[in-house]
């Protein structure tokens, strides 16, 4: 796995992150200088002298794309961490495929090119314009370091897009078209990305002296999301592959299911149909044959906005479980904020070490629980410390703009 | 600005392109862009744009098909700086 996260790049800093609770949601002053209201974002960071460890000097000319940026890192950190490698082939690797998805690519490119085109210079762009501004931009730059000659591409459905990713991997594994397949997805960080949603009013705004607190996932006090950036990867592997090469295996992807609520009964553009999340919770408790009272854990979507109490009742309905039977449940996005495209891949990290090293990381800023969310799910379930606690199955879900949802479970090795 | 230092300019421009190393070592007159330092034919408009702003000249697409060795772009810069 690999991951460049808001508050740890690389795996042993996002573990620690996670441990501790430690936020990566700052102050922006480029925002502020913008007028947003919302002033703060949780955004990686990258030092300028760690990217020739992931580009060549000539990749790195005119590269302004920090989506590709993050999920490069992540991205070839997992393929290291899968203890494989990427020296020079005569032919492609046929059996292995990337599935890495993005919101949006290179917006700060894209802007550079508009403002070229506008001015009539558009024979100055250059040949990196397109590469780095193309949806699969990262999914190319990808398969370009690693020769990978399976299935490449970039999948999208705003903030599942990660989780999504996951589970196009898994059933192309599964159904024997490849072997392993690098999966994740990246977001690009920066005003031109966050501000619709600054627009939108569905940022907090009453926080820019005090980032660490703005982001309250299930809490009373929850004002919206922050916004936030990175990129998450995970090497899915047929287990027969892995164990033959001796592979650290993290967990297993018992299955999933993705669907969509078609924006039909409570479910709008942005909104969630309820009905099709407790489908697709069951739906993927069914395709991963495990019993609700199985899942141990849970991590949530939860952004910090007012539908965590319908997440919550959702997951209450779709288990039959509540009170003190319902199980342990956190959101990372009190610590990263909310990124977006990234989202889904960060939390599937986050979930799996989990279950790999044995803890269930605390909920930050979820001290004062909503008063909706306190009637179905017992205090002691949503942990604000960090548990030293041995899981074997833990479900992730991730909801998107749109209506779509996509939950995986992933169970213990 | 004579022949060599214009050759000196434009092997300065174009080394972070080039892909076959040993073949920029011996960089001449006749070396190719492509066939010779194997730079992806993508990267021959960054590498125009680079000696446009070197020598503070415009090469037009014509141009640009027609450089394809140390040779031609010698040839194309100094004819663009006489019309400057």
């Amino acid at each position: 796995m690999g991951v460049a996260a808001p508050n740890g790049v690389g795996l042993d800093n996002f573990e620690y992150a996670i441990r501790v609770g430690k936020s990566g949601i700052r102050f922006q002053e480029k925002l502020k200088e913008l007028k947003f209201s919302c002033q703060i974002a949780g955004a990686p960071e990258i030092p300028e002298e760690m990217l020739s460890g992931y580009f060549t000097p000539l990749q790195l000319r005119g590269l302004n794309s920090s989506g590709i940026v993050y999920g490069v890192i992540a991205g070839l950190d997992a393929w290291k961490d899968a203890g494989l490698t990427r020296e020079e082939k005569e032919s492609a690797d046929w059996d292995s495929g990337i599935i890495f998805g993005t919101g949006l690519s290179g917006a700060d490119k894209f802007r550079e090119a508009i403002n070229l085109i506008d001015e009539g210079k558009t024979r100055r762009l250059g040949s990196t314009s397109v590469l780095q501004t193309m949806a699969s931009g990262i999914s190319a730059y990808l398969s370009g370091m690693l020769g990978s000659g399976n299935q490449v591409t970039t999948n999208s459905s705003a903030c599942s897009t990660g989780t999504e990713a996951i589970l196009m991997a898994y059933d192309r594994i599964k159904s024997g078209k490849a072997k392993r397949i690098l999966a994740g997805s990246c977001g690009d960080s920066g005003p031109y990305i966050w501000g619709g949603f600054d627009a939108m009013r569905i940022l907090p705004h009453k926080y820019n002296d005090n980032p660490t607190e703005a982001s309250r996932p299930m809490s009373a006090s929850a004002s919206g999301f922050v916004p936030g950036s990175g990129a998450g990867a995970l090497v899915l592997e047929d287990m027969e592959s892995a164990e033959a090469r001796g592979a650290t295996i993290y967990a297993e992807v018992l299955g999933g299911h993705i669907n969509s609520g078609g924006q039909v009964g409570d479910g709008t553009m942005t909104a969630p149909n309820s009905e099709a999340v407790k489908r697709c919770i069951k739906k993927a408790l069914e395709e991963a044959d495990v019993q609700p009272q199985e899942i141990d854990g849970i991590n949530g979507h939860l952004t910090a906005t007012t539908m965590d109490s319908t997440e919550i009742q959702n997951w209450s309905d779709a288990l039959g479980r509540k009170g003190e039977g319902f199980p342990l449940i956190n959101s990372l996005k009190g610590m990263t904020g909310h990124c977006l495209s990234a989202a889904g891949s960060i939390e599937c990290v986050a979930t799996v070490l989990q279950l790999k090293k044995d803890f269930f990381f605390g909920n930050v800023n979820s001290a004062d629980l909503h008063p909706d969310i306190e009637k179905v799910v017992s205090r002691e379930k949503i942990p604000v410390e960090t548990q030293e606690v041995i899981l074997k199955t833990i479900a992730k879900a991730s909801f998107g703009f749109g209506d779509v949802n996509a939950v995986v479970v992933f169970r213990k090795i | 600005m004579d022949t060599k230092e214009i050759v000196n300019s434009l092997k300065k421009i174009v080394s972070p392109y080039v892909q076959n190393e040993p073949a920029f070592k011996n960089f001449d007159m006749n070396t190719d862009f492509l066939k010779d330092l194997e730079i992806n034919s993508a990267n021959l408009v960054d590498i125009v744009l680079d000696v446009e702003d070197e020598f503070n000249i415009t090469i037009d697409n014509d141009s640009m098909d027609n450089m394809l060795t140390v040779q031609d772009a010698v040839s194309i810069i100094k004819e663009k700086r006489a019309e400057a």
